[in-house]
């Protein structure tokens, strides 16, 4: 494995309950992602082939929000492992869509896909799969956030933006470029 | 009995484990994959204006949300009883093409191909996206160019490259300016060099994966995809059609509420995922997949001249349809080949700027059914709405749902093909993953996922004691 003489920044990227429009959208940087292979280390992402989610990440954005109990589980360890934990989108700023879910009782939630809108073999997955909480949280309501970045997706611009000054240790300002929806 | 847990399966859209059990001489027994985690799409729209449904079902997938709009759009169409302008339905299928363009270019090109350029029993740490910037820059590139191709696409017409709100119930909400034309219009040699380079390239790497094409859920299944009078390729307008493993029809002109008599849903103990089949012969017996290798057997003529070309070399791999899903990548590049050319005949067409895109309308129907070829396959939007005009009852099945019984297939052929004795190596369960990659499961569609546990693959003996373990 070769080294850099500047070692890069440690970046991981997570998506819990989102739709992964919000990782798309990190995409969406289109070439730019050359230029950030150069300054960044992806330790951690759905696009490459995980490792154990390592220690000492320098920053993580984290897409959706929390709605299993495996979610909670990881946000927490993300939080123990990240200097700076960025919210990525909607969802996992104010849970958004999935929290949707949270006005009906979870039993009817389930009903609904496994009983209603099946023919046979009517059941829960109860094996091997992680359990549902019964409510959907945003991201900081479990741990701290230090980075909102607010859309349904954020534009790529935002990400790349909000990513590059990280990296120059510069704290984000996105107050007039970012808003909810968007 | 020992069991290999491979978690999570990774380069795909969502979080799914695999669990390999193994008898005592270490043979492989039962392969499973597995889906962990729901988002309850179906009820959280409950009591929600129809309207809003387009908008909302988007955030299904952000993948693929303008499939979910067009889908949902549809079946909102289907409510308000309308027929959309000309211009509307055409603007909607370069919204469908360039959707399907984006998210084949994500598949091939950041997903899957680390596995072909690199290999794979490559390094797990070089085998991604990243480690192609740094070893094959050219192709990372293109790749690159390609996805942007389609998501600017989307973003000219839809003013947004993820969860457009230009689709609506009625047509769309505002029609195409000249120079959005024209600038997609100049960008589309370079999107048909790149596809044509990269199926080139895929062409001459086949031979190299003889093991691979021979394993990767290789066998006779029936087919489903949408079908038209022309026989053409058709993503957008049709009916349902089922086929035989020997390119015969088996069920035909399947509109609207129909698929409830063709679909069934079978509930899984240990996935979110459910796994649909063909109603009249049953689960087992009732096995079909859907996507690009489906739409490519179905079809008589892709239509479109380039396209047309590959597509015949295509079916000269067997003699009827094209079994191996290894097959599903080659299918896709033949797919954006098809989207694009088509693209370009429908943006060269004086209507497309047409002023009227869209219908009034308040429900007519109390029930209305969406039906579309998504990129991975056939997407079905069901809802039925209250005399408000609210959502009392909502069904989709995804393109991802349909194959889980060939998934699951292909991962237990595979599993048996390279996992022999006691000893695990990376390669043979990286290929036990990349047999899903082929399907290009999308799982935040299907039910949603996440991608983040450690990828801990264990192998268990009988009485639960490690024989051997990989950490990555
Ligand atoms: S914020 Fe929007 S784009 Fe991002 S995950 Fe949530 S629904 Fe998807």
């Amino acid at each position: 494995m070769t080294k850099a003489k500047n070692p890069k920044a440690r970046v991981a990227t997570v998506w819990l309950d989102g739709c992964s429009g919000c990782h798309m959208s990190l995409l969406d940087i289109d070439e730019r992602i050359i230029l950030l292979e150069e300054k960044i280390d992806l330790v951690y992402s759905p696009l490459v082939d995980a490792k154990d989610f390592p220690e000492n990440v320098d920053v993580t954005l984290v897409e959706g929000s929390i709605s299993s109990v495996e979610d909670l589980h990881k946000i927490k360890l993300i939080r123990k492992n990240t200097r700076v934990l960025i919210a990525l989108g909607d969802c996992a700023v104010t849970g958004n869509i999935p929290s949707m879910r949270t006005v009906f009782p979870l039993s009817e939630v389930m009903d609904r896909v496994y009983d209603e809108n099946a023919d046979i073999n009517k059941q829960l997955p109860t094996k091997i799969v992680p359990a549902l909480l019964e409510r959907v949280m945003p991201l900081h309501e479990v741990v701290d956030v230090d980075v909102f970045i607010p859309g349904c997706p954020p534009s790529a611009d935002n990400i790349f933006l909000a990513v590059s000054e990280l990296l120059e240790g510069r704290v984000p300002n996105l107050t007039q470029t970012t808003r909810f929806g968007a | 009995m020992p069991t290999i847990i491979i978690d999570p399966v990774t380069r795909i859209e969502g979080h799914s484990k695999i669990t390999i059990r193994l008898d005592d001489e270490g043979q492989v027994q039962d392969a499973r994959f597995h889906v962990t985690q729901v988002r309850g799409f179906e009820k959280l729209c409950e009591g929600r204006p129809f309207t809003e449904m387009p908008a909302l079902m988007a955030r299904i997938c952000g993948i693929c949300p303008t499939s979910h709009l067009l889908a949902s759009s549809k079946a909102c169409d289907d409510i308000m009883a309308v027929r959309i302008p000309e211009t509307a339905e055409k603007l909607r299928r370069i919204m469908n093409l360039a959707q399907i363009t984006q998210s084949h270019a994500l598949s091939f090109f950041y997903l899957s191909s680390p596995d072909f350029l690199l290999g794979m029993d490559a390094d797990p740490e070089e085998r991604n996206i990243m480690g192609m910037v740094r070893k094959y820059p050219q192709m990372a590139r293109d790749g690159i160019k390609l996805r942007q191709f389609g998501q600017r696409v989307l973003e000219m017409l839809g003013g947004k490259r993820v969860h457009p709100g230009w689709i609506v119930p009625g047509g769309v909400s505002h029609p195409l300016q000249a120079a959005q034309r024209d600038a997609i219009l100049a960008e589309i040699p370079e999107a048909i060099r790149i596809t044509r380079a990269a199926l080139q390239w895929f062409k001459g790497q086949i031979e190299n994966f003889r093991a691979e094409v021979r394993s990767f859920a290789n066998f006779p299944s029936m087919f489903l995809a949408m079908a038209n009078d022309t026989n053409e390729f058709s993503a957008y307008n049709g009916w349902l059609r089922f086929i035989d493993a020997n390119l015969n029809i088996v069920a035909d002109h399947i509109t609207g509420t129909d698929y409830l008599n063709y679909i069934g849903e079978s509930c899984n103990d240990d996935s979110y995922l459910k796994s649909t089949y063909y109603k009249p012969f049953g689960l087992k017996d009732g096995v079909y997949r859907v996507g690009p290798l489906a739409r490519l057997n179905m079809c008589q003529n892709a239509g479109t001249p380039q396209a047309d070309e590959e597509l015949a070399e295509f079916r000269e791999l067997e003699r009827h349809s094209v079994l191996s899903s290894f097959y599903y990548h080659y299918a896709r590049l033949i797919e954006i080949l098809f989207s694009v050319e088509r693209m370009q005949t429908l943006l060269h067409d004086p209507e497309i700027l047409g002023q009227n895109v869209r219908a009034h309308a308040t429900p007519n129907q109390y029930e209305g059914v969406g039906i579309l070829e998504a990129p991975r396959g056939t997407l079905i939007h069901h809802y039925r709405i209250d005399q408000n005009g609210l959502i009392e009852s909502a069904n989709m099945i995804i393109a991802t749902g349909h194959n889980n019984l060939a998934i699951n297939h292909g991962v237990l052929q595979v599993a048996r093909q390279f996992i022999k004795g006691k000893k695990l190596e990376q390669g043979m369960l990286n290929r036990v993953e990349a047999v899903v990659r082929a399907f290009d499961p999308c799982l935040s569609c299907s039910t949603h996922a996440a991608g983040m546990m450690p990828l801990d693959i264990q192998l268990l003996d009988a009485d639960g004691s490690m024989v051997d373990r990989l950490l990555r």
